[in-house]
């Protein structure tokens, strides 16, 4: 198929129906306003289900409800929006339901600012709600990436039966570029036995709940979730390593940051100085041993962290190389999305230090 | 080849569609682009940019700070983005509404009387298309065909009727710049 330009928003829209998506529940929200107009008016040429919701709260339930009737669906905002979303999440997770949900980040806290931010991370990989639950979260760099991330996540939710966030700042939403969509294999998935399709007597009925008054039920559904968890720390982890053989220090940074960030690695190099970037493609979980080895290099001295935010997967950096070699941070919370010039600067700096 | 560029002027100037114009026809041409225009509040006021990569390689970032070639269709968008032209960069200025000249020396500057050239076509629209034909005729970094599929494209065949005369603003931009090509 011929590539097409498009807006990451309206891409990761029209990715998410080719996924197979035909249920969509939102609320209006800057920077992410796109997707809900892209499925309005798609939605009803193709059978499928778009509706504005009251609010983010209603929108995520809607959500709930159509998980467990078994249906691929969707919702997306920005930051405060997403905040909004937590219980339902919580919730969503608890009933062990597949869903996507789509946050295109803003800068924060509060309402913020409505310009680029990497600030949910904590609020995406560590849980957000309540409760000891994870999300998988997708983190692309490209509106290319975003679109075929967007398949992965419809499946990894059916696979293990939990929510998937497709995380990017508002660059990726608001960006054009040439994106081509791909057949996609089908895979096999498990069937949905568990949904609540309308009990005829023709097998058990099904009950989607989250809450277990026993403390012996409650921790059966605990430890199913964080067997899962495991299980796809082992097989699901996704890391994009760029010009890391070698290299002197190691850049680590994800979405359309990991981008300057390569930019940054060209002005160094143009000076003689070998970077290279680890780029996290899923956040949760996160590439710890990928990094780690690389870090192992006898070649590299340090790793420098750039994220918009205060240093958010940086924590992760941190306990990922554990003290192996020093680490540092560059970037700021808020909305300033920092220059390639200013990155490399940074490198530059640091490594003279 | 690579070229990263910042389209900026007022609202309704038509900067940020013919930076799209470029990000198209550069794909048409089997090369990678990205199109970033700003949003929010520093479209606010008047002034809307949009940073446009045209590359042979894999786009890094979409995020321009330091640009080969920024194109300032008003006052306020020279004061603001003169400094982020790269040494030895090309900045193209539409001398029809800038008064001001440009003070770097390190860069080549091209003015383009973007309003004249379209009055003179009776469309004050097109001025933003002289520009791009200035820019073109610059920098050659797609061909103007392209340009013009991707007009098309973004027109629709019911106001196709209106690509000669976008295809005669860009000639007449390309031409305002010929002599100041060094």
């Amino acid at each position: 198929m011929a590539k097409k330009l498009m807006k990451g928003c309206e891409a990761i829209a029209e990715a998410a129906i080719q996924a197979g998506c035909r249920f969509f529940f939102g609320y209006p929200i800057t920077p992410q306003n796109d997707i809900p107009e892209y499925m309005s008016a798609r939605m009803p040429k193709i059978g499928g289900c778009f509706l504005q919701a009251e609010s983010e709260v209603a929108a995520i339930n809607m959500v709930y409800g159509a998980a467990a009737a078994g249906a691929r669906v969707m919702t997306s905002s920005s930051s405060p929006g997403v905040s909004l979303k937590q219980e339902g999440i919580s919730y969503i997770a608890g009933a062990e339901l597949p869903c996507v949900v789509c946050n295109m980040m803003r800068g924060g806290p509060g309402l913020g600012s409505i310009q680029p931010s990497q600030g949910d991370y904590f609020q995406a990989t560590k849980g957000g709600g309540h409760g000891d639950y994870h999300l998988i979260v997708l983190a692309p760099s490209s509106v290319q990436e975003a679109v075929d991330l967007m398949h992965n996540a419809f499946d990894l939710a059916d696979i293990y039966r939990t929510p998937v966030m497709l995380l990017a700042d508002g660059i990726i939403g608001q960006m054009m570029e040439p994106v081509e969509f791909h057949e996609h294999e089908q895979k096999e998935l498990p069937a949905k036995t568990w949904a609540v399709t309308g009990w005829k007597g023709d097998r058990p009925r099904s009950i989607v709940n989250s809450l277990y008054i026993e403390v012996d039920e409650l921790q059966e559904m605990n430890d199913r979730l964080q067997a899962r968890y495991k299980e796809i720390q082992e097989k699901e982890v996704m890391v994009e390593q760029y010009k890391t053989e070698g290299a002197e220090v190691i850049v680590c940074a994800y979405g359309t940051v990991a981008r300057i960030c390569k930019s940054a690695i060209a002005l160094c190099e143009a000076k003689g100085v070998k970077v290279g970037l680890v780029r996290p493609i899923t956040i949760w979980p996160f590439p710890e041993k990928e990094l780690r080895a690389v870090m192992a290099q006898p070649s590299v001295k340090r790793e420098i962290t750039v994220e918009i935010s205060a240093g958010q997967m940086h924590e992760d950096v941190r306990l990922a190389i554990n003290g192996m070699k020093p680490v540092d941070f560059y970037g700021k919370p808020g909305s300033y999305t920092p220059t390639a010039e200013e990155i490399a600067d940074y490198i530059l700096k640091t490594r003279e230090a | 080849m690579l070229w990263t560029n910042i389209f900026a002027g007022f609202g309704g100037q038509g900067v940020l569609l013919i930076g799209q114009l470029l990000a198209y026809a550069g794909m048409y041409e089997g090369k990678n682009v990205s199109w970033l225009p700003s949003y929010g509040p520093e479209m606010r006021g008047g002034t809307a940019n949009c940073s446009v990569v045209v590359s042979d390689e894999p786009v890094a970032s979409p995020c321009i700070n330091m640009a080969d070639c920024v194109i300032a269709m008003n006052r306020p968008s020279l004061d603001k983005f003169e400094a982020n032209v790269l040494p030895g960069g090309k900045l193209f200025i539409n001398s029809s509404i800038i008064d001001k000249k440009a003070t770097r020396t390190d860069i080549d500057v091209y003015y383009v009387p973007c309003n004249e050239i379209a009055d003179s076509l009776n469309n004050p629209k097109v001025g933003n298309m002289a520009m791009l034909g200035a820019y073109l005729e610059a920098t050659k970094a797609v061909d103007s065909k392209s340009v013009l599929d991707a007009l098309l494209y973004k027109l629709g065949e019911k106001k196709a009727h209106l690509i000669p005369l976008n295809e005669q603003a860009i000639e007449l931009g390309k031409a305002s710049v010929r002599d100041q090509i060094k």
